[in-house]
Formats: C-alpha cells, structure tokens, sequence
C-alpha cells in the first residue's frame, strides 16, 4: 500500500466526511435534539435530490442553487410532517411503536413514489465546477467534492451559530433538556418543536442537491444513508453539532480507506457496522462519558 | 443494635454537573416507620431510585438484608424484597387494575424461597389489595378510567402486592382528602405492624408526624437532620431550610 | 376449550383451501398461498416482539433471508459432500444430508434466534428507539456478508434444484404449502400460548412502562431476550423453505424490502395487541398483493402497503381488531346478553386490558 494512495483515501475520506455532516445535521435536530426518531430523513434527501435534478435538466440551474431556493418548500414540508406527527403520536401520548412505523412507512411511499415516476436509472446533475480537480502534487481534490463540503460546512457552522446565539435557537436546545425552562422563557414548545423540525427537514434539501452534485441518485439510494446518518448521530453525542461534524469526518474516512484497500463491496458494511459497534459499545457517543 | 435492613453508605448521584446527591447515610432497622422530608427537589426521589435500582449512583453503596445491592438491576432487588411506588404514579396503561397489581404477584410473589401462588390465589389476592387502597369497584377498569387520586392508591397498591420487607411510598397521598389521608396511614401502619418496614416520603406533615418514628431531612442533596420527629422539626437547621425557600 | 377450537378450526379452514386447490387442480394457487401463509409467520413473530413488548424490529428481512441462507449454506454443503467433509466422515455425512424441509426449518430458526439474541444481547439495554435503528442497521450488514459470501452463491445468488415429485402428494409446491401451513399454525399457537401466559403479561407490561415493570420485579432484559430470540427464530424458520420455493435466491429477493415492509404493516394494519391482528392483516394484504401482482405493476403493489400502513398508524392505531372491538363494544353494551358479536369478540382473545 502506497502512502500516496492512503493520503488521498484521507482527503477523499474528509470531504465525503463534510457531506456526511449536511447529510446527518437534520438527524442530530430532529433525533438528538427533538427525540423524534425520523428515520424517513434520507429519504426527504433523495427528494432534495430529485428536484434538483428536474431544475437543473429542465432550466439547467445549478443544483445547489436550485436548493436554496426551494428551502421554503422543504421547510414548508417540515411543518406539516410535524403536524401530522404531533396531532397523531405525540399528543396522544408515549406510542413510540406507531410513531417509528410512521416515519418507516413515509421512508418507504418517498421511495416506491419515485420509482414510480423516475423509474430505478441512475441520475445526475450537469454543473461547471462537476469536471474540475485541483492537483497538487500526487493529490487530486475534485471539485465534486470539494464543493458540497465546503458549503456542507458552512450549513452547520451557520446553523451551530443559530442554535447558539438566537432565542429561537436556545428556545430549541431548551426544549431537549428542560420544558419547565422553555416555558419559563415564554415561548410554546410545540411552536419551537415545530420550527426545529421543519428546519431539519429544510437541511434535507440542500444535502439532497450535494448528494446529487457527487454521485449518481437513484431512489433506494437513501436507505444506504440510514445507517450513515444514525451512525454518525450517536457517535457524535446526538445534539451536538461540532460532534456531528467530527464523526462525520471519521466515518467518511473509515469508509474511503475501506473502499480504497478492500473493494467496493464491502463499503455498505462500513457504516451499519460502525453503527451496530457504537450502539453496542459506545451509545453515549464518541465524546460522551 | 441489630444489623439495619437497609444500609446507605456515602451515596452520591450527578445529572450531568449537577449534585443531586452529596454523600448520604443511612441506615433503617428492621420493623422501622421512617420519614423522608425536605424542600422540593432535595433529593428525596433520586435516592429512592438509587437504593431501589431504578438510577444507578456514582459513589457509595446500597446493602439491604445482608447483602450487597449494588449493580443489581431493579427488579433483582424488588425480589429481595425493596418495593417502591412512584411519585407520578407510573400504572401500566394497557392492563386493567386488577391486572397491574397482578404484576408483582406473578413476577415478585415466590421469589423468596416461596412458589408461584395458584391462579385462585392470585385473583383473591389481587381483590385483596384492591379492596385495600379502595379499589374493588374499579377493579376492571383501565387506568385511564381512574382518577389522578385512584392512580396514586394503585401505584401504592401495587407496590405492596410485591410482598416487600421494605417498602418505599414516595408521596403516595399528594392530593387526598384529609379522611383518606388518615386511611392511607392507618393502612401503612396495619402493614409495619405485621413487620414490613417502610420509609414515607411525604410534604403533609401532619402525616408525616403521625407515621414516623424517626424523621431524616435531605436539603439540596445532604442529609441535614436524622432522628425522633419532634427533634427534627424543631432543629433550627431543618426551620431554616423550608423557610429559607 | 378455546384452544381445541382453535386448532380445529385453523386445520379445518387450511385443510379445505388445500382440498379446494387440488380439486381445481391449480397449481398457482398454492405458490398463493405459500406467500400468503408466510406472511401469517412473518407478522405473527414481528408482533410478538413489536406489539407485545413495543420493541420494532425494522430487519424482519434479515432475519427471514438468514433462514434462507442457512438452507442454502446446508443444501450445498450436501451438493459437495465429497469435497468439504474429511473421509472418514463422508459416509455420515451422505446419511444425514441432504436434511429434509423440517429439519432445514429447525436449523434456519435456530440460526435467526441466535442472530437475533445477539442483536438483543447488543442494543435492548438502550432507549427502544436504538433497537429499531440496530435493526436496520443489521440487516444491511448482513446483506453485505452473504454478497460476499461465494460459498453461498456471493451477489450472483444460488440455483437450488429442488425435487420434482414428493409421496402421496406428488406434487412438491403441494407439500411446501403443507409445511407452511403447519408453521403458520405452529407460530399462531405460540402467539396465543404466550398471550395467555406470565410471560405475555411480561411483555405487556415492557410495552407500557420498562421502569415500573422492573419495580415490580418483571426481569425486563430477560424477557427482552426472549422475545427478540422468538421472533428471530420464526422468521428464521418462515425463510428456511424459501430457497426450496423460489429455486433461485439471490440476496436481493432474500433481503427483499417488502418483507420489512410487510410484516411492520401487516400487524399493524390488522392489530397488534392480540394475535387475531397480524393473522388478519396477512390474509388481507397478502391476498390483496397476490391479487395485484397479477394485474398490476410489484412497485404499486408496495405503495399499496406504505399508504396503507402510513394511513392506519395515524387514523386506525388499533388496527382492524381494534376498530372490529369498538364496533362490538358498543353493540354489546346495549344488550346484556352475549350476542353473536360479544362471543366473538371473546373468541378474538379481549383480554380485559387488550384494547
Ligand atoms: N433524570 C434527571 N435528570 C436531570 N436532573 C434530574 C433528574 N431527576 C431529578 N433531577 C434533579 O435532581 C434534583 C432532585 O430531584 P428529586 O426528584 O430527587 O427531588 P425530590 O426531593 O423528590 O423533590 P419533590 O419533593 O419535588 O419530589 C432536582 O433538582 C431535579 O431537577
Ligand atoms: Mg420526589
């Protein structure tokens, strides 16, 4: 094994990692933060996916300018989801069994919806930048990568600074520790529940055009992220965003030596059984006690 | 002095930074009627997890009957014979009331040295103890049909259907009427006097001076006061504490 | 009492549809009902984890693809027996192998058990929300392991030659079905044994309140494990023919979403609280399926199931059972003689608490 080669796996491995973390932020609000077990999220992705997709081949706008621009619509979409989750489940008290079969049975509709339509082709996005590699030296950074990260980061960091310097942010946070709190700050917990929601759905939009932006989409494609997702979400203490961040890297560079030293075949293992060992050993979370 | 049946050694528990429990002691004789007071969120439930199970505590150790509790699960020590109620009583929602006190007798009942009771004895018993807290005529009832007061009689219902020799009632009478009050307490004290031991954990006083022996006051997570009751309640330290809040 | 008329009358009902089927002499009608009685085994064990202890396994495919496999693994250790077993122990083994369809159902049940105490053994001492993604998680892991397994045929899957002509039936889908039925029977046996028993109660208590269960010395880890070791096994055992069925198993139909899908929707469209509810569900949407997968596209057929899952959880979360049960409530409560409704409802196994 050359030591070119294993450096560029940890490039490679970093920048995936960066995805991973605009993949997993909706998960750490709606999971970590809000206990809600929204396992339908990869699919709400592969939707942000699709639609940049028509964008991009219909008007050929750029992918991930076509999320920001139909953010409203995922956050929009977010809202109502929680609606019907809170008027079902959550009111009517602890049913944590038909609230999971929920999220599972949308998960599952998202996808046979779009097979339906859009049939199991794979499909991708033309944008400038998709081609282009930076070289330096014995390292290749594609751009294809390059990008999603860069602007993955750049939506958690901004999303970290909300949380954290807002009212509405702390009002969110609040809501995982103490409700007592919450209302003492006056506001309504399901208003702030319903806000954190449908900006973790919003999340999903812009994570479905970087999906996109690196690789070819077909809809079971989003189950494969499943894993990932909770992966990365226990493993990086569930409600913390730096956390979510961190794991992200990690297992996307885990993933990328797996796929670089071992085959291709074997990478779908990688995440579920880094999941399967943090649950077992770890369920605190990587910075956890 | 005999060997305590429960023995509390240097106990501390943490939520995250915070010290909900700060190095408690106790020790409970054998047939005692104990009381626990202290302000709102002193501790006084956390420590009954601790002993009982239901958290696990970061230091010290739990020893009841002569034997190391500590790292039992809870329902290990409920078969040595530690049983507790909840505060917010906490029934099983899908089953009837007669059901949920069938609970303990099925799974608690023949754990010491005993055997399983007969499906007659357990039914009789079942109507025994929901004749006791009040109960009969609710019987079949879900409990979504009670109300919060009923919740709270089948809570402590339930936890003397486990045939304790400790048993642990955290505020099982917030909320009743004064008659039922002195009911609950005559009742408990039915059960000491056929040698269960049992610690109250109460803010009527008046119930509290009419149960207990002997009184211990946790504020802020320290145990502050630990004797007679009529002591206790006038221990300058123990007036300061309730109202200093 | 009720246990005599329920054996008699599920022999009764499962022996007249295989008299009918031979006397049409169809065989389709029996590959049907093979699918359609798998998914009786395959609802009646996701419930006895999922709605008796609340716990939802999301793997169900796993567990049914790992009886499968185990079939496969053992149906080419006896294809080669020359090669993998030392000489003095190929007589022996040519003796014993290749094992019979019961057997192979004994050995995928035990395989799937044992996947799924470990499961449990792994992720139950966590939050119930854990378990289900675990489960996800493991079956995606264990596809991966048979892909790359070769001894079992790895991603290009396997070629089971099955016997063409079985005695006294003659034909083999014949006894299949036969099997499946008698599995089926065997799973709604073990449903109802267990509702009626301590351990049900046990389980009941798990899906109402974990802490107060263990306060009222209900070993909930134990039964946990139980549970998810029951579940696992007879999933494991409703996979173990399929190889035999279907003739050539590729992970892809082993690890199949619709059987995921299937036996989360089918308990919960039908009801999870007694074992009536899955029964109910299977018949329905698995005669519906069988239906649709003749006239209409398989992809459909799936979403089919999603909405109909989707819509039952919000509107309907006691399922068909429970909405049968209101109904009877209400007519019963006007009368205060036992109607027809009220012995019904009584035969569908309402416990006091079971709403
Ligand atoms: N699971 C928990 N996580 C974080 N903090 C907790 C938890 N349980 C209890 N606490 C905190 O620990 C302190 C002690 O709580 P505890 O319930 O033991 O008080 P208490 O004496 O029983 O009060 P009360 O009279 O109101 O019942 C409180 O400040 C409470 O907020
Ligand atoms: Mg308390």
């Amino acid at each position: 094994m050359s030591v070119e080669l294993l450096i560029n796996a940890i490039i490679a491995g970093l920048l995936l990692g960066g995805f991973y973390a605009a993949v997993t932020v909706g998960v750490s609000i709606s999971f970590g933060i809000l206990d809600i077990v929204n396992i339908a999220h990869p699919a709400f992705i592969i939707l942000g996916s699709y639609i940049a997709y028509i964008v991009n081949q219909t008007l050929g706008v750029d992918p991930i300018l076509t999320a920001i621009i139909v953010l409203p619509g995922f956050y929009a979409l977010g809202m109502v989801v929680y609606q019907v989750y809170y008027q079902s489940f959550e009111k009517r008290g602890q049913d944590a069994l038909r609230g999971l079969a929920f999220f599972f049975g949308l998960l599952f509709v998202t996808e046979v919806l779009l097979i339906l339509v859009f049939g199991v082709d794979y499909r991708y996005v033309q944008a400038a930048y998709i081609e282009y590699t930076w070289h330096f030296g014995f390292m290749d950074i594609p751009f294809r990568m390059l990008i999603p990260c860069v602007m993955s980061l750049l939506m958690v960091g901004l999303l970290q600074l909300y949380l954290s310097r807002t009212f509405t942010g702390r009002a969110i946070m609040a809501v995982s520790q103490d409700q007592l709190a919450l209302q003492l700050m006056a506001a309504d917990p399901i208003k702030i529940k319903r806000t954190a929601f449908a900006i973790s759905i919003a999340t999903a939009s812009l994570a479905g055009a970087f999906l996109i932006v690196i690789q070819p989409v077909e809809p079971s494609v989003g189950r494969e992220y499943i894993g990932r997702v909770f992966a990365i979400c226990v493993l990086g203490g569930l409600q913390s965003l730096p956390g979510t961040v961190i794991a992200a890297m990690l297992l996307g560079v885990v993933e990328s030596l797996t796929a670089t030293f071992s085959g291709p075949s074997w990478a779908p293992a990688v995440s579920f059984g880094f999941l399967l060992l943090t649950l077992a050993f770890r369920p605190a979370g990587l910075l956890g006690r | 002095m005999a060997e305590p049946l429960l023995h509390v050694d240097n106990l501390g528990k943490r939520f995250g930074g915070f010290v909900a429990l700060d190095g408690i002691n106790l020790a409970v004789q054998p047939g005692e009627r104990l009381g626990l007071i202290g302000p709102n969120g002193s501790g006084k439930s956390t420590l009954v997890n601790c002993m009982c199970g239901t958290l696990q505590n970061e230091t010290g150790s739990v020893r009841f009957d002569g034997q190391i509790m500590d790292g039992l699960p809870a329902n290990k020590r409920t078969h040595r014979g530690m049983a507790r109620s909840f505060q917010l009583p906490r029934p099983f929602v899908t089953l009837s009331v007669a059901e949920n006190l069938r609970i303990p007798l099925l799974f608690t009942a023949h754990s010491r040295g005993g055997r399983h009771l007969s499906k007659e004895e357990t039914e009789n018993r079942c109507h025994e103890l929901a004749g006791l807290v009040g109960l009969a005529a609710k019987a079949n009832k879900l409990p979504r049909d009670l109300t919060q007061v009923e919740m709270r009689k089948l809570e402590l219902a339930r936890a003397m259907a486990a045939d304790p020799k400790l048993l642990i009632a955290d505020e099982a009478m917030a909320g009743l009427s004064q008659s039922e009050v002195d009911e609950i307490v005559a009742l408990l004290i039915k059960m000491n006097e056929r040698g269960v031991t049992i610690i109250m954990i109460e803010h009527i006083m008046r119930a509290v001076m009419a149960f207990s022996q002997r009184l211990v006051v946790l504020v802020t997570g320290k145990k502050i006061a630990d004797g007679p009751p009529q002591e206790v309640v006038g221990h300058p330290e123990v007036i300061g504490a309730y109202l200093g809040q | 009492m009720r246990a005599f008329y329920f054996y008699v009358s599920s022999i009764l009902v499962g022996g007249l549809f295989f008299a009918f089927a031979r006397w049409l002499g169809n065989d389709y009608l029996f590959f049907a009902g093979y699918t359609v009685l798998q998914f009786v085994v395959l609802a009646t064990a996701w419930n006895i984890l999922g709605g008796y202890c609340g716990y939802v396994n999301f793997g169900s495919a796993a567990f049914f693809a790992m009886g499968a496999y185990s079939s496969v693994a053992l149906h080419k250790l006896a294809a080669g027996v020359d090669r993998y077993f030392p000489e003095s122990l190929v007589g022996f083994a040519k003796l014993i192998l290749p094992l019979n369809i019961p057997t192979l159902i004994i050995f995928g049940g035990i395989v799937s058990g044992l996947v799924g105490l470990g499961t449990g053994y792994l992720t139950l001492r966590l939050r119930g929300a854990f378990f289900a993604i675990a489960t996800l998680a493991l079956a995606v892991v264990l596809q991966t392991l048979i892909v790359n397994w070769d001894f079992v045929g790895g991603s290009r899957g396997a070629y089971i030659i099955r016997p063409g002509e079985v005695p006294i039936l003659g034909s083999y889908i014949q006894y299949l079905f036969l099997v499946m039925l008698v599995l089926a029977v065997v799973a709604l046996a073990a449903a109802r044994i267990i509702e009626q028993s301590r351990l049900g109660y046990g389980f009941a208590t798990i899906r109402d309140d974990e802490m107060a269960a263990e306060a009222c010395g209900v070993p909930t880890l134990k039964l946990k494990l139980i549970a998810t070791t029951m579940s696992g096994a007879l999933m494991g055992m409703a996979g173990a023919p399929f190889p035999y069925y279907i003739g050539y198993l590729e992970p892809s139909s082993a690890f199949g979403l619709a059987y995921a899908v299937n036996s989360i929707a089918m308990p919960m469209i039908g009801g999870t609280t007694s074992w009536v509810g899955p029964l109910v569900g299977a018949l329905l949407l698995g005669i519906i399926q069988q239906i649709a997968t003749v006239t209409i596209s398989s992809a459909i057929n799936l979403l089919i199931v999603g909405l109909l899952l989707v819509g039952f959880v919000i509107v309907a979360p006691k399922g068909i059972i429970g909405l049968v049960q209101d109904f009877m409530r209400e007519r019963a409560s006007d009368k205060g003689q036992p109607t027809w409704r009220s012995r019904l409802a009584i035969f569908a196994n309402m416990r006091p608490g079971a709403r």
